[in-house]
């Protein structure tokens, strides 16, 4: 399905829900099958990536999917700007990852800061919080309404199963996530390994054509 | 505020309490069979007349879909499940493999064979790692699905090789090429970048499919099995320990950080080894039953069984994969060699199956649930690809992901009856069961066994023959009598949010080996697991270890499963387990790790090396 198709269907999906079955059975697999064709990045983005209203660090708006996800490598973490222990070194980490990925950054992979604690993070908590951080445009720190936050984070897997592991915020920042949203490949490192090697996991779902390109050292692995 | 953020909150809301709910029932010691007696659980374990207690399907992100409550309905014990096809060799290679890394013919290989000169492949192999379309259901309940397999099959073909006799073991040696033809695009999961392990034979190890040992598309990659005894070069030259044999294998993509998805979506396969004691022949050797071709019910008694579980999306039918899950993921569908819920017809005769159980993290405890609620029971007669001793009578199997368990069955005399293989052990979330084993008929059947086939001769051994009095009817196992060079422990356990190995993430690649284990040395290594959350399959490659003590006591003397030589570890609830291992003959770099392939993925793996140094860290 081309892009405009697919922008069309989900124009269609939000306005009139009662276009549904008649897309439905136009999408249907074969005769009489109960199920639908929908392209795998669809159900990926509906499953993972509500198109939820955040607000950045330089006090934009944005939409999480349309904006900040499609078509784009991202990389995601979760901070708070008043945090110690373990969010300086992974932020320290990101700010060499960011150095390392050079003119990528911005240009087709953006690095996404999820607050962890939307009410504290106002724009100037986080816009002071990246100027100390010397954060370079295409990483973004990101709050929104406390409940979409927390969504947010659920959908994203920064999530400890034992509620009590969960409310300790640190436990979901030791840990980085990132994927390449049109090639439908994922995956996640923890945030304190290398800076190096936090770059070469990331190559991994970079552009086949790419393959290589974004890894300090060489090798054709 | 967004489109769909209410709706979903609330549904996340209800599924937390569900949790909490049903956490708080199970914290007041009732136990399933309570909560099926009050109503509150069906017998099919699944769900719950009302809102709020609901515990299936348990998502462990705490998150799940309320839009995708479970995979669409198949109709059980439909569709025949299939017999696994044997890879054929083939005659020759173009280019022809070479020692070094034929890297201008496009190898991703990066160091030289070891040990082609000695054991210089006798027969080749060669398969495709490709897209596939598969039926897993029966036709018209689940769309055609795309894999990933070898040879674009899932399970992917059985290779069956003979290691050489003790007196000429190079003519068990050969070489399998593989070639990664995979797509750019993955249809939602995988990553077409490569590595392939034979779990757990005793490979050279540039050969066995170490996890950045991996090949990109267009690539190719000669792995050498020289198929010897361990031993061969050190304690047993010439000949190799007998009593190291092995006997079921299966090889698995291992691609570090991506083993998960590649696994579950297909690239898994099977591989066994015969020799002059382990047959195949049932009149000859232990007598086990009849490999045959693999193919003819009336001559083809060993049969392998693939399982593994699956989730399909609700509104297009097709495999989903959880992506951003770091706890482990558990399928409500049940697959054996492909097949969601298949039936097997049988013969009245004795069959070996060979059961294995690829994940991604499910543990299963398997039954025979026979007429009326009764369990039938079988031999177990080995442990991962190893015999044990002798037979033993067992009512269940216990394996976690990677474990093998081969079991002979006596459907003599059962001509008529109708079987299940019924797994009973409970298991609500992907950091582990929760030890609970439901009744007879209340867990999941997962194959129907039907005893409809004709008579036909059995000459295999009928393991109530073997006398009790005789302590060893394969097999002896080798002693554990040897000092250790070195005792190392390790620890597994969770920090920030994150898989740690004695408080350390999986290095880089490029790193410097973890630990060094000197080669033909001893060592002990203690496994420990502090937690009562999680369980880890812990698997070592290249060797197995023997068990010498569980949580201070040493197996029992009779206990011949818990003495079996094995290369995965189920390391359960506060467990803390002392095993031996002799690392012999061959060097190179070799991992450690827990064999839930999600907790695998994300850091729970130790990268170590074998050479002829080794180091003294205790703690790695």
């Amino acid at each position: 399905m081309t892009d405009s198709k697919r922008r069309n269907l989900v124009a269609a999906l939000g306005a009139a829900p009662f276009v549904l079955p008649m897309l439905t059975a136009a999408q249907s697999v074969g005769t009489g099958s109960k199920f639908k064709v929908i392209p795998s990045r669809e159900r990926i983005r509906d499953r993972y990536f509500p198109n939820l209203s955040l607000t950045t660090h330089e006090g934009r708006t944005v939409r999480f999917y349309d904006d900040l996800v499609k078509d784009k490598i991202v990389v995601f973490n979760m901070f708070y700007a008043k945090c110690e222990g373990i969010c300086s070194p992974v932020t320290r980490n990101l700010v060499r990852v960011q150095k390392l990925l050079g003119d990528r950054m911005g240009k087709d992979i953006f690095i996404y800061s999820f607050s962890l604690k939307p009410k504290d993070d106002t724009v100037p908590a986080m816009k002071h919080y990246a100027q100390m951080h010397k954060v370079k445009p295409g990483w973004l720190f990101l709050t929104g309404e406390p409940d979409d936050m927390e969504l947010l984070r659920r959908k994203l897997g920064f999530v400890d199963p034992d509620p009590e592991v969960d409310k300790d915020l640190s436990n979901h920042i030791g840990v980085i996530k990132f994927g390449n949203e049109p090639l439908e490949r994922w995956g996640g490192c923890p945030g304190m390994k290398s800076p190096d090697s936090i770059v070469e996991a990331i190559s991994w779902i970079d552009w086949p054509k790419n393959q290589t390109s974004l890894k300090a050292k060489g090798g054709t692995r | 505020m967004a489109y769909i953020s209410k709706r979903n909150l609330r549904k996340e809301k209800e599924k937390q309490t569900a949790a909490d709910n049903r956490r708080e029932l199970i914290a007041a010691g009732f136990k399933r069979r309570d909560l099926l007696k009050m109503g509150l659980l069906t017998s099919a374990g699944m769900l719950i007349p009302k809102k709020g207690l609901s515990a299936h399907p348990l998502n462990t992100r705490g998150s799940f879909d309320e839009d995708e409550p479970s995979s669409p309905q198949t109709t059980p014990f439909q569709e025949l499940m299939p017999r696994l096809p044997v890879l054929a060799p083939v005659a020759s290679l173009t280019p022809a493999p070479t020692i070094a890394p034929n890297t201008a013919a496009g190898e991703a290989r990066t160091e030289p064979h070891q040990a082609f000169a000695q054991f210089p492949p006798q027969r080749f192999y060669e398969m495709s790692e490709q897209a596939g379309t598969v039926l897993m259901a029966p036709p018209g309940e689940l769309p055609p699905q795309t894999i990933w397999g070898f040879n674009g099959t899932t399970p992917g073909p059985l290779i069956v090789e003979r290691y050489g006799n003790l007196g000429s073991p190079g003519n068990g040696s050969v070489l399998l090429r593989l070639r990664n033809n995979l797509p750019t695009q993955n249809g939602g999961f995988g990553l077409p970048s490569v590595t392939n392990h034979l779990h757990n034979g005793h490979t050279p190890l540039e050969s066995d499919g170490f996890p950045c040992f991996f090949m990109g598309q267009g690539q190719f990659y000669d792995h050498h099995y020289p198929n010897v005894y361990a031993g061969i070069n050190s304690t047993h030259p010439g000949t190799g320990d007998i009593r190291e044999a092995m006997h079921t294998l299966w090889y698995h993509d291992h691609r570090i950080d991506h083993t998960a998805e590649n696994t579950y979506k297909g690239l898994a396969g099977e591989y066994i080894l015969f020799n002059e004691f382990d047959t195949g022949n049932e009149n000859t050797g232990f007598r086990l039953p009849s490999f045959g071709d693999g193919q003819n019910p009336l001559t083809s008694f060993d049969i392998y069984m693939v399982f593994n579980d699956k989730v399909f999306d609700s509104q297009t039918g097709l495999l989903k994969f959880d992506l951003f899950n770091t706890d482990g993921i558990l399928g409500d569908k049940f697959l054996v060699n492909g097949k969601i819920q298949p039936v097997f017809h049988v013969s009245p005769r004795r069959y070996r199956f060979r059961w294995l159980n690829t994940g991604p993290s499910r543990f299963y405890q398997m039954f025979i649930l026979g007429p009326n609620n009764t369990t039938k029971s079988f031999w177990q007669i080995s442990t991962d690809g190893n015999l044990l001793e002798k037979p033993v009578q067992v009512n269940s199997a216990r394996f976690s992901v990677a474990e093998r368990v081969d079991v002979i069955v006596d459907f003599t005399g059962q001509a008529g009856k109708t079987f299940y293989i019924e797994n009973r052990l409970n298991q609500d979330d992907g950091r582990g069961p929760d030890g609970e084993v439901v009744g007879a008929g209340q867990g999941d059947k997962i194959l129907k066994i039907i005893v409809d086939g004709p008579v036909v001769p059995d000459n295999s051994i009928d393991p109530a023959t073997i006398p009790a009095t005789q302590a060893v009817y394969f097999y002896p196992f080798p002693d554990t009598n040897d000092a250790a060079r070195i005792t190392r422990t390790f620890r597994f356990e969770r920090g920030n949010g994150q898989w740690q190995v004695n408080g350390r993430l999986v290095g880089d690649c490029d790193d410097a080996p973890r630990f060094r284990i000197k080669r033909n040395s001893v060592e002990k290594w203690v496994f420990q697991n502090n937690s009562g959350g999680w369980q880890h399959p812990i698997h070592m490659h290249f060797e197995e270890f023997q068990t010498l003590s569980i949580n201070g006591q040493a197996p029992r003397s009779t206990g011949l499963i818990t003495r079996g030589r094995k290369d995965v570890f189920r390391l359960e609830h506060n467990m803390e387990a002392t095993v031996y291992f002799r690392f012999r003959d061959f060097v190179g770099r070799i991992p450690l790790h827990c064999h839930n392939v999600v907790h695998e993925d994300h850091a729970m793996m130790v990268l170590g090396q074998i050479d002829d140094q080794g180091d003294n860290r205790t703690q790695p």
